[in-house]
Formats: C-alpha cells, sequence, structure tokens
C-alpha cells in the first residue's frame, strides 16, 4: 500500500493554522500584527545591541578577547539545549500521546515510521521557535561583530537546526519511556512539577551565587585561572560546543568541517535510534496512556475551610468561588506554578537585601527612599506578570462550561465577581507581603511604608481588574492548557495596559514623594501638604477608574458572548 | 409554557433559524426533528439564553429569556448534545455547584443529589472526578443536574446520545412522568423512532424553518401521506429521498 506524505499526515495541523491566520486578517489582525512586530522587534533589537556592544568590546581586550565570545556562544546554546530538551519533554507529551488527531491516525493505516517523524516534526516546531527566534538576534550580533557577511546567514542555519533536532529526539524518547512506566496524565503531573522544580532551583542557584560580585575589582583575583579555563573546551560531547566552534570558526575564517558533521551525522543517528525506540515502546505507552485518571477525592476540606469562612455569601457566589480554588488545587499543571513564585518571591527580596545602600548617612537615606518608590514599579510588575499567568486565563478557562452558566440562572456579576475576587486577594497578599519586606527590609520610614502598602493596594485592585478584563476581551476559549493563554495577543495587551498604569500612577506619586525627601533632606518637618494631598487623590483617582472601567467593560463583552 | 416568536438567528449573512414561531404548552412533551445542520441546536441554545437571537424572542412561562433572564432561567433545565464538565469536580461536587448557581443549599440539596445518582446508578461515583467517568456517565450527570432544581421545564439536545439502553429507557420514563406531572419537555433527536414513540407533538425544522408542526397524525394529514411512517414522512418533508442507492455508495 502506498504510504501518504509527511505533509499529507500533518496536513490538518497547516491546514488549521493557514486558517487561523486567514482568520486573524479577515477580522482585521492587522493591527495585532503591527503590535506584535513592534514589540518582538523592540526585543530582538534589545537583545541585538546588548550582544553587540559586549562582542564589540571584548574584540579590544587582550588575552580574553578571542576566548570569551566562542565561551559566551558555547554557554548561550548549551542553555538553549538544555531549555529545549526539557520543553521537547513536555511537548511530545501531549503531540505523542494526548493529542486529539491520535485516535484517528492510530487508526489509519499510516506506517509507524511516517507516525514517528510526523509528530518528531510536530514537537520539534512547537518547542523550539520560541528558542530559534531568540537564537536571531544573537547570531545576527556575532555575524555582524565578526563580519561575517551575507553567507554567514545559511551557515548558521546549518549549524542550528541539528541543534534543535537533538534535543526534540531526546525529549521524545524520554517521555516515550517514562509513560511507558507512568500513565500519560501523571506524567504530565510528574512533569510540570519536575519541571517548574528545576527552573526555581536554576534561578535560586544562580541567583545565590552572586554574579555581581564578577563586577567587582576582587573577582579578578584569579584571573591566571580563568584564562586557563576558557582555553579548554568546555565538553567535546555537547553538540551546542561544537555548533559554536562551527560557527566562530567561520567567523574567524578558519571553517572546519568537523564539528558540522559530527552535528549532523549526530541528528541522523538520534533520529534513527528514536525511531528504533517508538517502533517497540509507542503502541504499549499509548494503550497506557489511555489510563490514568484521578479517583476518588474527598472534597469535604475545602468545604470545612474556605465554605465555613465565606458562609456570609449567596449560595451562588461561594460556590462558584469553591469550584475555582478546588479546580486549581487538584490541576498540578496550575498550583506546581506557585513553586515558581514562591522561588520568585525570595529572589526579589533578597536582591532587595544584597543593594550596596548604606553607604553614608544622607545618601543612604536619598537611596532608600528610591530603592522603595522604584519597588513599587518593580513589585506592580511582578504582580502583572502573575497576574497574567492566574486571572487572565480565568474567563477563557470556563469556555466550555459556559453552555452551564449562560442557561443557569447565574447573574454575570456574580461570576465576575468570584473571578475578580478569587484572583484579586491572594494577589493583595502577595502585594502587600512584598511591598511590606522590602520596605522593612530598606527600613524605610512609616511615610513610605504606609504610602508604598496603599499604593501597592490600589495597584493590585486595578491590575487584577484589567488581567480579568482584558482576558474576557480576548478569550481563548478553544485552548485547554491555562499557561498558553497568556502568551496570547490580549496578554501582551493587558501587560502594555498595566506598565501604562504603573508608570502612570508613579510619575503621580512622584512629586508627592519628592517634596517629602526634600523636606527630610533641609530638615524641615514632614508633614502632608495640600499638594501632596492632590497628587495622592490623583493615583487613588487613577486606580479606581482602571478597577471599575475594565470591569464594567468585561461585563458587557461576558453578556455578547455566544457558544 | 414555552414560546418562540418570529426567532431569528444570522451568523452574518447566514441564516441559521428563519422567523421561528412556535408555543409549547404545559404538560406536553414536544420533539424537534430536522437533518444535520437545520438549526435545531441554535434554537435550543436560544431558548436556553445561551445565544441571543437576531430578532424575535423566547418566553419561558411569561418571561423573556434575554430581557428577564434569570426568573426565566430558575424555570428551565437545559441537557446539551455535548457533554462538557468540570473535569476535576467529582460528580457529587458538581450536582452541588450547579444547585448553588440555582440559589439552593443545604440538606434539601444534598438528599437531592442522593437521590438523582442513585436514580442514573452513579452512587458509587460520586467522590471520583469527573475526567474518570465515561461519555454516557458523564451524560447521566448532565440530565441529573438539570434536574437538580426542579425546573418547569426541560430543553434537551439529543438525549439519548451515548446513553446505554437502561438508562436511555430510565430517561424516556422520566420524561414522560415530568410531563405527565404538569412539566413541559422540548426536545431535539434525530432518533425517529424515539420521536415517534415519546413525542405529544413533533416540529419539523429544515433550512432554518418550520416545514411541519402538530402531532404525527397531523402532520400525515397535512402533507398528505396516508399512513407512512414517521421515517418516511422525515425524508419526504426533509429531501433525503433524492439519496443516491445505498449500493451505489458502498460500491459494490
Amino acid at each position: 500500500m502506498k504510504q501518504p506524505s509527511l505533509a499529507h499526515v500533518l496536513q490538518p495541523k497547516w491546514r488549521t493554522a493557514l486558517q487561523r491566520l486567514r482568520e486573524e486578517r479577515a477580522s482585521g489582525g492587522s493591527g495585532k500584527f503591527i503590535v506584535l512586530a513592534l514589540v518582538g522587534g523592540a526585543f530582538w533589537a534589545g537583545v541585538f545591541g546588548v550582544l553587540y556592544r559586549i562582542l564589540k568590546s571584548l574584540r579590544g581586550v587582550e588575552e580574553l578577547g578571542p576566548l570569551i565570545p566562542g565561551k559566551m556562544l558555547g554557554l548561550i546554546l548549551l542553555s538553549f539545549i538544555s531549555i529545549l530538551v526539557l520543553s521537547n519533554v513536555i511537548t511530545a507529551l501531549s503531540s505523542f500521546f494526548l493529542a486529539k488527531d491520535l485516535d484517528l491516525l492510530v487508526s489509519a493505516p499510516v506506517d509507524w515510521l511516517r507516525l514517528y517523524l510526523a509528530k518528531l516534526g510536530e514537537t520539534l516546531l512547537h518547542s523550539s521557535w520560541m528558542v530559534a527566534l531568540m537564537a536571531v538576534p544573537i547570531l545576527a550580533a556575532y555575524g555582524v561583530v565578526y563580519k561575517g557577511g551575507i553567507l554567514f546567514a545559511p551557515f548558521a542555519v546549518l549549524a542550528i537546526v541539528p541543534m534543535l533536532i537533538l534535543p526534540a529526539v531526546l525529549g521524545s524518547a524520554l517521555t516515550l519511556i517514562l509513560v511507558n512506566v507512568f500513565p500519560a496524565r501523571r506524567t504530565r503531573d510528574l512533569l510540570s512539577i519536575i519541571a517548574l522544580g528545576a527552573a526555581a532551583g536554576v534561578i535560586l542557584l544562580f541567583r545565590m551565587i552572586r554574579p555581581e560580585q564578577l563586577a567587582r575589582p576582587e573577582g579578578f583575583r584569579n584571573l591566571l585561572d580563568f584564562v586557563i579555563l576558557l582555553r579548554g573546551p568546555t565538553s567535546p560531547f555537547l553538540p551546542s560546543e561544537w555548533a559554536s566552534q562551527a560557527i566562530m570558526g567561520y567567523l574567524r575564517n578558519q571553517i572546519d568541517l568537523l564539528p558540522l558533521i559530527l552535528l549532523w551525522s549526530t541528528a541522523a543517528a538520534f533520529v534513527a535510534l528514536g525511531a528504533v525506540l517508538h517502533r517497540s515502546l509507542y503502541a504499549p505507552g499509548f494503550t497506557k496512556a489511555q489510563e490514568g485518571a484521578e479517583r476518588f477525592v474527598r472534597g469535604a476540606f475545602w468545604r470545612w475551610t474556605i465554605g465555613s469562612l465565606l458562609r456570609w455569601l449567596p449560595v451562588a457566589k461561594r460556590e462558584f468561588v469553591l469550584k475555582d480554588v478546588k479546580l486549581f488545587f487538584r490541576d498540578t499543571t496550575q498550583w506546581s506554578q506557585l513553586i515558581l513564585l514562591a522561588v520568585l518571591v525570595v529572589v526579589y527580596l533578597f536582591n532587595i537585601q544584597a543593594l550596596p545602600l548604606r553607604r553614608g548617612e544622607p545618601v543612604g537615606f536619598f537611596y532608600i527612599n528610591l530603592v522603595s518608590f522604584l519597588n513599587l514599579g518593580l513589585a506592580g510588575f511582578v504582580l502583572a506578570s502573575i497576574a497574567a499567568r492566574f486571572i487572565f486565563p480565568a474567563v477563557s478557562l470556563e469556555g466550555r462550561q459556559m453552555w452551564l452558566l449562560r442557561s443557569s440562572p447565574l447573574d454575570l456579576r456574580a461570576l465576575l465577581w468570584s473571578k475578580y475576587w478569587v484572583g484579586t486577594v491572594p494577589l493583595l497578599v502577595l502585594g502587600m507581603l512584598l511591598t511590606g519586606l522590602t520596605n522593612a527590609l530598606l527600613e524605610v520610614s512609616p511615610f513610605m511604608m504606609i504610602l508604598s502598602l496603599a499604593t501597592m493596594a490600589g495597584l493590585t485592585l486595578a491590575i487584577s481588574a484589567l488581567a480579568l478584563t482584558f482576558g474576557t476581551l480576548y478569550p481563548q476559549f478553544e485552548t485547554e492548557n491555562a499557561a498558553q493563554i497568556p502568551t496570547s495577543f490580549g496578554g501582551l495587551v493587558f501587560m502594555m495596559t498595566t506598565i501604562a498604569l504603573l508608570a502612570g500612577v508613579l510619575i503621580v506619586l512622584s512629586r508627592a514623594v519628592y517634596t517629602y525627601v526634600q523636606s527630610a533632606w533641609e530638615g524641615r518637618s514632614i508633614g502632608v501638604t495640600p499638594e501632596m494631598m492632590l497628587w495622592f487623590v490623583a493615583a487613588a483617582a487613577l486606580c479606581t477608574a482602571a478597577t471599575i472601567i475594565p470591569l464594567r467593560l468585561a461585563l458587557r463583552k461576558m453578556e455578547s458572548f455566544e457558544f | 409554557m414555552i414560546r418562540l416568536e418570529n426567532l431569528t438567528k444570522l451568523y452574518g449573512s447566514f441564516v441559521a433559524v428563519d422567523d421561528i414561531s412556535l408555543h409549547v404548552p404545559r404538560g406536553v412533551l414536544y420533539g424537534c426533528l430536522g437533518p444535520n445542520g437545520a438549526g435545531k441546536t441554535t434554537t435550543l441554545r436560544m431558548i436556553a439564553g445561551i445565544l441571543r437571537p437576531s430578532q424575535g424572542r423566547v418566553l419561558l412561562g411569561g418571561d423573556d429569556v434575554h430581557r428577564n433572564p434569570l426568573s426565566a432561567k430558575m424555570r428551565l433545565g437545559f441537557i446539551p448534545d455535548r457533554p462538557f464538565v468540570y473535569d476535576k469536580l467529582t460528580g457529587a461536587e458538581f450536582l452541588r455547584f450547579v444547585a448553588g448557581l440555582y440559589g439552593q443549599e443545604g440538606d434539601v440539596v444534598e438528599r437531592r443529589i442522593a437521590e438523582l445518582l442513585e436514580v442514573f446508578e452513579l452512587t458509587s461515583w460520586q467522590d471520583e472526578l469527573v475526567e474518570a467517568y465515561s461519555h454516557g456517565m458523564r451524560q447521566k450527570l448532565i440530565i441529573s443536574s438539570a434536574l437538580i432544581h426542579r425546573p418547569e421545564c426541560i430543553v434537551v439536545d439529543e438525549p439519548m446520545v451515548g446513553l446505554d439502553p437502561k438508562a436511555a429507557r430510565l430517561l424516556k420514563d422520566i420524561f414522560r412522568q415530568f410531563v405527565e406531572k404538569g412539566g413541559t419537555v422540548l426536545m431535539s433527536t434525530h432518533t425517529l423512532e424515539v420521536a415517534e414513540a415519546m413525542c405529544d407533538q413533533i416540529a419539523i425544522i429544515q433550512h432554518g424553518k418550520i416545514v411541519a408542526a402538530g402531532t404525527v397524525s397531523d402532520v400525515r394529514r397535512q402533507h398528505k401521506a396516508g399512513d407512512a411512517s414517521l421515517e418516511e414522512l422525515f425524508l419526504k418533508l426533509t429531501g433525503g429521498a433524492q439519496i443516491r442507492q445505498l449500493a451505489e455508495v458502498l460500491g459494490r
């Protein structure tokens, strides 16, 4: 029997993607495209600019100059490979075992090799596109600084592609083995905890080694050891090292084909080995992937705790809050993100404590107030990112059950109310903790403490409302994975709006803080002047408007939803 | 009980439901029949308040579903064709949640949940997450959820899909008793035997319009179909008689 081509097997995927593009264009998506292009372009330009400056300045340094760029590229590519292995493991689980098209493909007379290659390609594309895009400005900076010329681009592609194939094969193989040991849904839970735990560990480790010390003169005590370390290869068996050698060789006009041959032959061998493994393990793994739902859950804990606490609420609102809390804590892919969150908070506080502020008393006072004030913006940004992850998808996640909510006599205001407060209360606690603890570490005055806490409370209420509203204005009802929802266009617009709000509030309040610091500096009595009061009222009005107007818009949009 | 007045639904230039008017009185089991894409599901979803009509209105017990949604929906139990429920809730938790949406709680609800789970043979599954339920079990759970608040009318889209013969029989009995006690059921179905056996009245929908309505004998009379079966009548009215010979399609 003639087997269908790979493109044919993947037809539903690429046709769906094309259709989505067409629909975007038809619904006036060009504005969306321009915003995405601008943000993406700015990010690329930023990465390119920073790396360009570093590479340019390194070229002028003797001894270390020629060594560091190669090492740096090797490290960047190594970190790419590590990220890719992890993301391929997670993506392979969806594409090989949980995807909706699998029932059709597995029951059709498509041979195992075609299925493997099609799904491997899909896994590679889904997990690597972001890393591939990230590599563009980095390699462009190398190409420009070392004058690689126009031919450097295809050469770089030749070196990078096998580096993307290898983690895809490795990740898929790891998933295949894991699914044969654990059921697929359990594996997904396990992987999300491992992935987040690993990411959290890396962040913590990186922060705790205090890389900023390298910038101090005493960090260069062992210069000779450093140079010796740089001269040696990092690890001759790592594909990232081969890719780095190939690229640097090309850029230094010393083209060595061995690393390229190594990369491509290893990639081919890996694909062949992966296919062999797939042939023997896929069928039992796929069968196992159909099992594995959790059994017997007693939900009395939440009813006794949160249910009793919310006794005063009308029953519809109370049941809604209880339902949202249960869904969150029973979904490993959701609650496991709290691990990362906890680590980020620790790192945040660690950073504040590590700031070298107290060198002289008057300067110290000025800087402490400045840091405490600017910290509001930073903490606000952290809260916005958390809101994007947890509050933004709230309405989208109701999509499939909207038949129930719309056909029941539930007032949509109650739905919005529940969603808002379920997201806002934890965010408010976190916001207060972040601001209160950082201010306590900075030993700020009571004035700054009260100002910061009040501002943070206002900002949190507004950020939460904005997240919920933009999530409602740009819903993703078809996406089942909550983590993917904030990466949409709506998520981007939410983050941009929140940054504008943070900037607005900080600008308004800066006048009041300036007056306060000036009075303290000049040794005058510090009190709240009418002018300061005016700025406080303006900031409060800004936060109130950014809370109420978006929520009204969200309600109106929700009323027009059709399913 | 259920009244549709000039109900129309447009999707862009496509007319999904075209000026439908219908009255389903109290104590009647009414069936909506029609080929795929005729507009049955769209009509039912407008009655349930999930879709907004482009024109016309839906009245449930005198209340406009879109102008006075809360009191209209209090009377309604809706059963969709696709059983999407929260996977991470248990069966009992889901029913408690739905009861809460109708403002009900306490011992009465707990007794009602136990009763419904017992009737639909889900008691041993009540503390399991819905993600472990089969399609049929989910469907039974949704039917239980539509009954939990003791509605006055039930709107149901393809009620028998996914149900085993025992549950299908049970559902027929439940609907029959429900209308005997004064309730109203409006259901869409493709299963003509089910419609013929269960429904007091039927409407056949084609291209978004009602092409025939009344009791089965009324429809036969209106279309001079003699004593033709409902299947023959349906095919006559919806153009199904023109289907090609089976043998030709099967290619043997």
